[in-house]
């Protein structure tokens, strides 16, 4: 079922076969050229696909736009070790839907995408750790890699090319730190959901120890279609090092809300108005998320720029998860910042101080500000909590917490000053009190 | 591997092996990174980031407990980017904690505290509640308050890695994670007490010492554990001439910071209300309390009787009094009453063992050693339950070097989960089943065989022929009870041996001999319990009894004389693998005397001149005596431990494998002292088991 009616500004390349009558059969795979692009991969040498994935700038859609073939080639494919796919399908980052549409959609195409990783990096085994909340994917990502196996796309010498593979799905328990790739392969592992020690990454050190590949489920999904359209053609899709579509999470204050790929680099006030629809009734455009609730908040008068990962992060933001939240002028910038801690504060894991306890006081002085109840000096203390956090956590949930709230306190002081309760004092009288700031 | 690199912390030039943590770099030029997650020897956490430093060429600041040192790097931990963030981090700790330093028992001692005055994190600043949790009591032990929690996961380690028993984990996120149980809301564990020493704050504290005291008020005496054979050295802290605690957090001795229930909380028996402090002679069949004079007198008249009257003696000594004391009741015994009927209890054969390995040298291995060994074979011993500082040894050693580890016991122990290879073995199958590890034992380097009271007699010499086939280097330990059994036998506390192994010409009586000799006229038992399984043939024998408690055999006696216990006297004991170590006393028992002074008394009484029975002197005429025990008094002096190796020729043992037989204490037994302390039979694992370990 889609969420949304797809728009005519969308560019179809991963959105392919939505719509199609039973999509996600693989039959209407099989009809809608499924599985081509993993037996063109097999007459590929492992290096000529990790070059062709290099070639198509595809970039990591998870959050953090890691160069996916860059990745693939840090696996030593010489170690004696048993060498792992692991797809991250925990997909938690608020502001963020695209992951699922995508699985309901087109199960197979992650299971090809899996296949040609798999290929290209010598591993006869892959996970798709799917966040618990998604459960009634699970049951359908497991329908579709049933019928796969019964299919012979999955298992032993597939179709009499020699290569083996399984594939299994593995659930989440509702922690959005379990999306992180390290403490995403100690869930896996069966363990509590803590981020493990960096380096060694998982490239060499992944799944059991073992050499592992972690991508976001919209990485894999590009892969077959870079295999079949060539990695030059891809890359073409997109701005130079952004290449291909990739798909927007379009949410807040607009009329047609939903999930549309568009070319990377699109502009976000086009996003917004040709494909979203504009914003309500009117209203004013205050300030933009563009890629999740991790990233530093946009104003409006800084939202004239390419949606790719390198001009987004010239303008001091991030383009993430694909997540873009748009707040029109009725937005009290306090109450996001609120919203935002409290997600980060139940998410935190407590591994390390300065998270743990930061994101709980935060979303305590952020909920008294909220409540009117601010003291003056609390604004700067924000500021300066978050920035403490920043850089010197363990792992990235603690500066997704810090810069979206930094960028809150810097840009929108006003609102956040406008929240101050005056502290009153009594002159003459006992009626008669003076504000004094 | 480890070539050198060259590294510049605040200006100074270093160098240190390449791949070294930035935190051990830096100390070792004397720079302090604070750290509270990091702990020598456990794994890596970077938690609680407190060790953040400044690398030049990285744009982040850097953990230096993780970080390893590379060619060229520059790193500052004080510049104001460092200072600051670690003022922060500070902040960040104390907002949640209670700051209850004034009632909490690690006030004066906490690693919080300290960095709080050396850092400072200024007031708070926040106004909202803190987070605020009741205590939880796990065992009697263990308990643990959330509220001062940092979330340093030192516990979790120490238990996980160190102990190998895994009792603790963490549950809930973000600020409301806590440490929790493995029994949910209860432990279920070795109740060591190793998670409270070891942790930074007052988060973990213990039955005994909770709330008792501040750590100022105490006075702090070094000495040796007096439970099991492995000899850890135990500080113990006292206040108002009570033990208040025991630890060894300050590592020294052989053990580290490695103590087991025993050594860590079974000093209790000490002010047990049944301790005797006053002699008791038995008059109308009723033991009566008396003087200590009139006590004595009456011991001498009778034992001048009964030597006089060419009658027999039965001696029996201890495997807990000193060295001093074993040797110098041997002597009395031997020369002042004229009997070679002398023994302790044996727990392991290790006369056989020296005879066998006869003209070597450096073929038993030390505590230490255990810890280097390449390759371990356990022979018959569950380690964890009976030596747990041997066994913490050989798993750090597994931890840090993947020593190659063997277990051939009759049924599972602990060790089998880091051993390459676990083999059960009945009584007399081992041979037969280390026979099938050779090759594996063999490629190992080198070994260490630890065997207990399995292989006695011809066992241990085809035992040593086994080992001499391997081609390796081999060493062994032969393990034994209690704190000085080892030093039991090498005083000569034996029928057929003297001090130093020399045989003696008319060999005595065996302890079971002299309690089935229908004509004994006298049995003189050093701390020493035998009738609580065994019944005296002569009802009409003379018992004398020197003992902490009214025992089942003072209970029989018709003296019994109260004596001070290990932590209330000087001297020297030695453990299982044969290092000598010197005791301190801790405390006085009003009324109770050293074994050793009780022995000299008697032999004054009776106007036998046994020589001074002062411990310095005693020993010197040990070292003396006893090859091996010629260690310099300095080593003593300063508490350190001394190998010894006490025999370099044959022994001319008579061996009786039949007479030996080890106790079969666990953790949380510790013979018939175990029974007068309150911490061992309070706990739920108490007695425990050998050899049928569970992973909880
Ligand atoms: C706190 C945190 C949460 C994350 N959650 C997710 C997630 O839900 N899904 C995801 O694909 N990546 C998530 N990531 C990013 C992953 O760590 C990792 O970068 C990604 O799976 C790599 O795949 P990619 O290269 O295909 O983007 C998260 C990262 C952090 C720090
Ligand atoms: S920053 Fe620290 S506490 Fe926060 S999620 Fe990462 S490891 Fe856990
Ligand atoms: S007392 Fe010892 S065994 Fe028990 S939890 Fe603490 S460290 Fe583990
Ligand atoms: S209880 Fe103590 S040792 Fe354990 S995590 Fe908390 S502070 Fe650290």
């Amino acid at each position: 079922m889609l969420y949304n009616q797809p728009s005519p500004h969308e560019t179809r390349v991963l959105t392919r076969r939505f719509g199609l009558p039973n999509s996600a059969s693989i039959d209407t795979y099989l009809a809608s050229d499924g599985y081509k692009a993993f037996l063109k991969a097999m007459q590929m040498a492992p290096d000529e696909i990790v070059g062709e994935v290099k070639t198509s700038a595809l970039r990591g859609r998870g959050g953090a736009g890691f160069p996916t073939g860059m990745k693939w080639s840090f696996v030593p494919r010489n170690s004696p070790k048993p060498k792992y796919i692991v797809v991250n399908a925990d997909e938690s980052e608020p502001a963020t839907c695209k992951d699922r549409v995508l699985m309901e959609e087109d199960p197979h195409g992650l299971i090809e995408g899996t296949m040609i990783a798999a290929r290209a990096i010598g591993s006869e085994k892959g996970y798709i750790y799917i966040r618990g909340e998604y459960r009634y994917l699970i049951d359908h990502m497991d329908r579709a890699i049933d019928e796969a196996y019964a299919r012979g796309w999955l298992g032993k010498n597939i179709q009499g090319t020699g290569m083996n593979f399984d594939l299994s799905t593995h659930t989440g328990a509702g922690a959005y730190e379990c999306g992180e790739e390290s403490a995403l392969l100690e869930s896996l592992e069966g363990k509590r959901g803590n981020p493990r020690l960096k380096p060694p990454f998982p490239a060499t050190h992944g799944v059991y120890q073992c050499p592992t590949v972690v991508n976001n489920v919209e990485t894999f999904y590009a892969v077959p279609h870079i295999i079949n359209m060539g990695g030059q053609a891809f890359a073409d899709l997109g701005t130079p090092k952004n290449g291909g579509t990739r798909m927007f999470c379009l949410s807040g204050h607009i009329n047609n809300p939903g999930v549309f790929e568009l070319k990377m680099g699109a502009n976000l006030l086009w996003m917004i108005d040709a494909v979203g629809g504009g914003l309500r009734s009117g209203r004013k455009l205050k300030a933009v998320i563009p890629g999740g609730s991790s990233c530093p908040i946009l104003r409006a008068d800084e939202c004239d720029l390419a949606m790719d990962y390198d001009t987004v992060a010239k303008a001091g933001s991030m383009l993430g998860s694909g997540g873009v939240v748009i707040m029109d002028d009725t937005t009290d910038m306090v109450a996001v910042g609120l919203r935002i801690m409290s997600f980060y504060a139940h998410e935190s894991c407590g591994w390390c101080i300065p998270c743990r306890e930061g994101t709980t006081w935060l979303k305590k002085m952020l909920w008294r500000m909220n409540n009117g109840e601010g003291r003056k000096q609390d604004i700067d203390l924000i500021n300066e909590l978050s920035k403490n956090m920043l850089g010197r956590t363990f792992c990235a949930l603690g500066d997704a917490a810090a810069m979206p709230t930094i960028s809150l306190v810097e840009k929108f002081r006003d609102e956040f000053e406008a929240k101050v309760r005056p502290v009153m004092v009594p002159v003459s009288g006992p009626d008669q009190l003076v504000a004094i700031s | 591997m480890s070539q050198t690199v060259n590294i510049t912390i605040n200006g100074r030039q270093t160098q240190v092996p390449q791949g070294t943590l930035i935190i051990e770099a830096a100390k070792a030029m004397g720079i302090e990174v604070p750290a509270f997650c990091y702990y020598e020897g456990y794994s890596l956490q970077a938690a609680c980031r407190m060790c953040l430093v400044e690398v030049e060429k990285m744009p982040k600041l850097q953990p230096g407990c993780t970080l390893t040192a590379n060619e060229g790097m520059v790193i500052h931990t004080e510049s104001p980017n460092v200072v600051a963030a670690r003022k922060g981090t500070l902040e960040f700790l104390l907002s949640n904690h209670p700051l209850d330093c004034p009632v909490c028992d690690k006030g004066g001692e906490c690693e919080l505290q300290d960095m709080v005055f050396r850092y400072g994190a200024g007031e708070s600043r926040h106004v909202e509640n803190k987070v605020h949790t009741p205590e939880k009591q796990w065992s009697p032990v263990v308990f643990y308050d959330a509220p001062r929690c940092i979330l340093c996961y030192r516990c979790v380690r120490v238990c996980d890695e160190g102990l190998g028993v895994g009792a603790l984990g963490v549950s809930n996120r973000g600020v409301i994670s806590e440490i929790v149980p493995n029994g949910e809301d209860h432990l279920k564990c070795d109740e060591c007490g190793a998670c409270i020493d070891i942790c930074p704050v007052g988060a973990l504290t213990s039955g005994s010492y909770r709330y008792q005291t501040r750590p100022w008020e105490m006075t702090h005496v070094g000495t040796v554990c007096t439970h099991c054979g492995d000899g850890c050295k135990t500080t113990l802290g006292v206040k108002n001439n009570e033990i208040m605690r025991g630890n060894n957090r300050d590592r020294s001795g052989i053990n580290g910071e490695f103590l087991c229930i025993k050594g860590r909380y079974a000093f209790d028996f000490t002010s047990h209300n049944e301790r005797l402090q006053a002699p008791l002679v038995r008059v109308n069949g009723k033991l009566e309390p008396v003087s200590w004079s009139e006590a004595l007198a009456t011991v001498a008249a009778k034992f001048k009787e009964v030597k006089a009257a060419g009658g027999r003696f039965g001696v029996i000594g201890s495997t807990r009094t000193t060295n001093e004391e074993n040797f110098f009741l041997q002597k009395f015994a031997r020369t002042g009453l004229g009997t070679n009927n002398i023994d302790h209890h044996r727990s392991g054969d290790l006369a056989t063992l020296l005879d066998a390995l006869s003209g070597r040298e450096n073929a038993l291995a030390s505590v230490a050693d255990l810890y280097t060994a390449k390759g371990a074979l356990i022979v018959g011993a569950d380690l964890s339950q009976q030596h747990p500082l041997i066994a913490f040894q050989l798993r750090a050693n597994f931890r840090h070097h993947a020593a190659k580890l063997f277990t051939v016991t009759p049924g599972p122990v602990r060790e089998d989960e880091i051993a390459l290879a676990a083999v059960r073995a009945q009584a007399g199958g081992e041979l037969q089943a280390i026979e099938g590890l050779r090759e594996k034992l063999a490629a190992a380097g080198d070994l260490t065989i630890l065997f207990g009271d399995a292989i006695k007699g011809e066992a241990v010499r085809k035992l040593v022929a086994f080992g001499d086939s391997l081609g390796i280097p081999v060493r062994y330990v032969c393990l034994l009870d209690n704190s000085n059994s080892r030093g039991a036998v090498d005083m000569g506390l034996l029928p057929d041996l003297g001090p130093g192994f020399k045989a003696v010409e008319k060999p005595g009586l065996a302890a079971p001999e002299m309690l089935a000799d229908a004509k004994l006229d006298v049995l003189w038992l050093v701390g020493a319990n035998p009738l609580k399984s065994a019944t005296l043939a002569n009802a009409g024998a003379f018992v004398v009894v020197q003992d902490l408690f009214l025992t089942e055999t003072a209970q029989r006696a018709d003296v019994v004389l109260p004596a001070a216990s290990a932590y209330e006297k000087n001297g020297t004991v030695t453990n299982t693998c044969g290092e000598v170590q010197k005791l301190k006393p801790a405390i006085r028992t009003m009324g109770a005397k050293a074994d050793l002074e009780i022995i000299g008394l008697i032999a004054r009484e009776m106007g036998i001149n046994a020589g001074i029975w002062t411990p310095d002197k005693v020993f010197a005429e040990i070292q003396q005596t006893v090859r091996g025990y010629n260690v310099p008094a300095a080593v003593l002096t300063a508490g350190a431990a001394a190998l010894t190796m006490p025999v370099n020729g044959r022994v001319a043992s008579q061996a009786r494998p039949e007479l030996i037989r080890s106790a079969g204490d666990t953790l949380f037994t510790s013979g018939s002292l175990g029974r007068y302390s309150k911490v061992l039979n309070s706990v739920m694992e108490s007695p425990g088991g050998l050899f049928r370990h569970e992973r909880e």
